[in-house]
């Protein structure tokens, strides 16, 4: 009796302690990926290299980039951004993001592993939520910004807004080169090709539904014919 | 097998029925070119048609046989008439295929025909042979656009010959055209302005004297970089030589304002020109021929926002063929594809639009000319040779008073009446941002920011916005200061804590130190 009560106890501990471990795991990540976005070329190299990325800290801050485009799209100061509320479809402007950010991820993955490139397919997800960090990091700040700026102030805004574009775009391109061990040129020409990539991913999707709703409707109108004749 | 057959037949006119019922009720629908659901309507800042209470109704229509024309009373219908013009009370109907130019004296809603003018003195030639506009100055002087005579004919109000406009014998008018004035307008000085057929330079301008002046207000030539490119490197000089050239186009109508601008309808554009306003459909030229028209909505005025494409009598874009000025610059413009009005204020801002194609009241076969009388609108239709009277309905005249009292500076009782249009249209921004400038000049830039949000008013949100945030900030100083010295001092202390605790470490340490040394 004493003995179960024990064991359950220390059970309970080591519980305890690896939900600690984790969580300062978590935390340990999220600032070696704030040290990403500062020193890209370091940061991106022991991601891949010595297996510092974390998928958890990777999603949280893919959630945080979709949370972020809808909180902009619903908060921003109609000064600078006037969207269409009646249309706003919330799903449908994440998973317009989503999809196309998966489906490059996916492309690139299947483009670079024939190509000799060295990420494996989490690194290369891991190093394009890495990447998203600014976007994050700026914009979030200036949907609450935005309301305290006049239409005169607009230029603050956009020179911030593009900002932290660009600062994306290369966090995206250098990840890609440290995660492939590519060169710039290499890595240029892969990710145009990644785009065709992802073209040709989404041609097959459509065939394949659209195949799939062929399929259905042979089989659905072969069997009512069928059952006609049977009766 | 006969029974087979009979099946089959009864069958075939079944589906020629059906086809039949779906391809008329395409074409029962009235609107189904131009996406607006009712007979007024506007379009709201995303373009989408916002059904709207009708502005304007029918007042009466004249046609031949009220005026007393009808072949039964002895008198000739009008045959296809094609422009009017209103000076004072009267209202003046060119009756082009008769020859003629009716004069209708409009008097307590009755319209009688007081004259015909067909033949005039002094003259060699004394009829009109097919006329297409008319235009009476203020001394009520005649002049006709005597189109198939190759001149414009002046007269005074007894109908006596006094000058004539005609051919210029300039190097710079093709001496091989006929001459054949389709508009014309007259300036305050006498000056004529005439819109001749197969002329693309522009307004032909006389002196008040009779001389040919110059042309004026000559479209643009627009050539996309593409087309240019094309033409110059890709084309052989045969093929340059067979395809259609550069060159500008007509006008349709013009019309003369009380300042003495004219206002110029063009219906010669293609399609994708008009989406970023480089067709320009409606124009206001000055007198060196500059188009000044102000246009500060979100949408230029070109009509109908929304068309199916194509280029005929019943689909595409709107094709303006008359336009008139309401003496508050308040502009409409009549559209002889769908047969719609579409008025604007003088900043380009859409107001309403309405009408319809068909045979009842208020909509139009094949219209052709529109004129104004304080603020009622007569529309002619050249095929039905009628004259459709309009006269604004209860919110149509607030709509104008609304304006009227804020162009005179009176805003607050602007914004009253604008909250009386909104109680009949509670979609129209124009109202909205009506009373949201009335709540900025009161010092209310709350309400104000709440009305412009609205109206989609970008520019005045942000005005009000700033003088509200000036305010608040005046207004919270203190707390603002407050939570920054909180802050500073929470800072602070966090740094002593920290250096005090490092400064214990260091002890600590050196005692530990000092013990093993």
């Amino acid at each position: 009796m004493n003995a179960t009560k024990s064991v359950k106890q220390t059970a309970d501990v080591s519980g305890r302690e690896t939900r600690r471990d984790g969580w300062r795991h978590f935390r340990s990540s999220m600032r070696f990926s704030m040290y990403t976005i500062t020193h890209p070329f370091d940061g991106f190299w022991d991601l891949a290299h010595e297996h510092k990325g974390s998928l958890l800290v990777a999603h949280t801050w893919l959630a945080l980039f979709l949370l972020t485009r809808v909180l902009k799209l619903m908060f921003t100061s109609f000064q600078f951004m006037n969207v269409a509320v009646q249309y706003l479809n919330v799903f449908e402007e994440i998973f317009s993001l989503l999809l196309p950010f998966l489906i490059l991820c996916v492309a690139n993955w299947s483009l670079t592993t024939l190509f000799d490139g060295k990420g494996r397919f989490r690194d290369i997800y891991t190093a394009m939520c890495y990447a998203l960090i600014p976007y994050v990091l700026i914009q979030l700040p200036l949907v609450f910004i935005s309301n305290v700026l006049t239409f005169e102030e607009a230029s603050l805004y956009t020179v911030l807004m593009s900002f932290s574009i660009v600062w994306c775009v290369f966090l995206a391109f250098v990840g890609l080169m440290e995660v492939h061990d590519y060169g710039p040129g290499r890595t240029l020409f892969f990710l145009a090709f990644t785009i065709v990539g992802a073209c040709v991913i989404i041609f097959l999707i459509l065939v394949f539904f659209s195949l799939l709703s062929d399929a259905y409707s042979f089989f659905a109108s072969f069997y009512r014919e069928a059952s006609y004749r049977l009766n | 097998m006969r029974a087979f057959r009979k099946y089959l037949t009864i069958l075939c006119c079944l589906l020629t029925l059906l086809s039949m019922a779906a391809s008329a009720e395409g074409s029962l629908n009235m609107n189904h070119d131009g996406f607006s659901t009712s007979y007024t309507y506007g379009y709201d800042y995303w373009q989408d048609v916002i059904e709207s209470p009708d502005a304007y109704r029918v007042l009466t229509v004249i046609d031949s046989l009220n005026l007393g024309l009808d072949e039964n009373l002895e008198g000739i219908r009008m045959n296809r008439p094609q422009s009017l013009y209103v000076r004072n009370s009267s209202l003046y109907i060119v009756d082009t295929n008769n020859n003629r130019i009716l004069q209708v004296e409009c008097e307590k809603e009755r319209y009688t025909l007081t004259r015909v003018i067909k033949e005039i003195q002094g003259c060699e030639i004394s009829t009109f042979n097919h006329p297409y506009d008319v235009f009476v100055d203020a001394d009520e002087n005649i002049y006709v656009a005597d189109t198939d005579n190759f001149r414009v004919v002046m007269v005074d109000k007894d109908l006596n010959y006094i000058k004539e406009f005609i051919k210029p014998t300039d190097t710079n008018f093709d001496q091989n055209l006929d001459f054949k004035p389709r508009k014309i307008v007259v300036d305050v000085a006498g000056r004529v302005y005439a819109l001749v057929a197969n002329i693309n330079k522009g307004l032909v301008k006389y002196e008040a004297d009779g001389t040919f002046s110059s042309f004026i207000g000559a479209n643009q030539v627009t050539v996309s970089t593409f087309d240019y490119i094309w033409k110059m490197y890709f084309q052989t000089q045969a093929q340059r030589d067979a395809s259609v050239a550069f060159v500008p186009t007509e006008y349709e109508n013009i019309y003369i304002d009380k300042e003495g601008f004219i206002y110029a309808t063009t219906t010669t554009f293609s399609e994708y020109d008009l989406l970023w306003d480089n067709a320009k459909p409606i124009r206001r030229i000055n007198s060196i021929g500059n188009d000044i028209l102000i246009k500060n909505d979100r949408y230029p005025p070109i009509g109908d926002l929304n068309w199916l494409e194509g280029d005929s009598t019943y689909f595409g874009p709107s094709k303006m063929t008359d336009i008139t000025v309401l003496d508050n610059d308040i502009y409409i413009a009549l559209d002889r594809v769908r047969g719609r009005m579409f008025g604007y204020d003088d900043q380009g801002v859409m107001l309403w639009a309405f009408g319809t194609r068909g045979n009842i009241e208020g909509a139009f076969n094949s219209p052709i000319a529109i004129e104004h009388m304080g603020y009622d609108l007569f529309v002619l239709d050249q095929n039905d040779s009628r004259v459709t009277v309009f006269t604004p309905t209860e919110y149509g005249s607030n709509v104008y008073a609304a304006i009227n009292e804020y162009k005179d500076g009176r805003y607050e009782a602007s914004a009253d009446i604008w909250r009386k249009v909104l109680k009949q249209n509670s979609n129209y921004s124009l109202a909205f941002r009506g009373i949201g400038r009335s709540y900025l000049k009161q010092n209310q830039y709350e309400d104000a920011m709440e009305y412009f949000k609205m109206a989609h008013d970008q520019e005045n949100y942000g005005r009000a916005f700033k003088l509200y945030r000036k305010d608040w900030i005046e207004k919270n100083i203190k707390w603002v200061f407050l939570v920054l010295i909180v802050l500073i001092v929470l800072w602070l202390i966090k740094q002593l804590r920290r250096k005090m605790q490092w400064e214990v470490i260091m002890h600590e340490r050196n005692e530990v130190r000092k013990t093993n040394g």
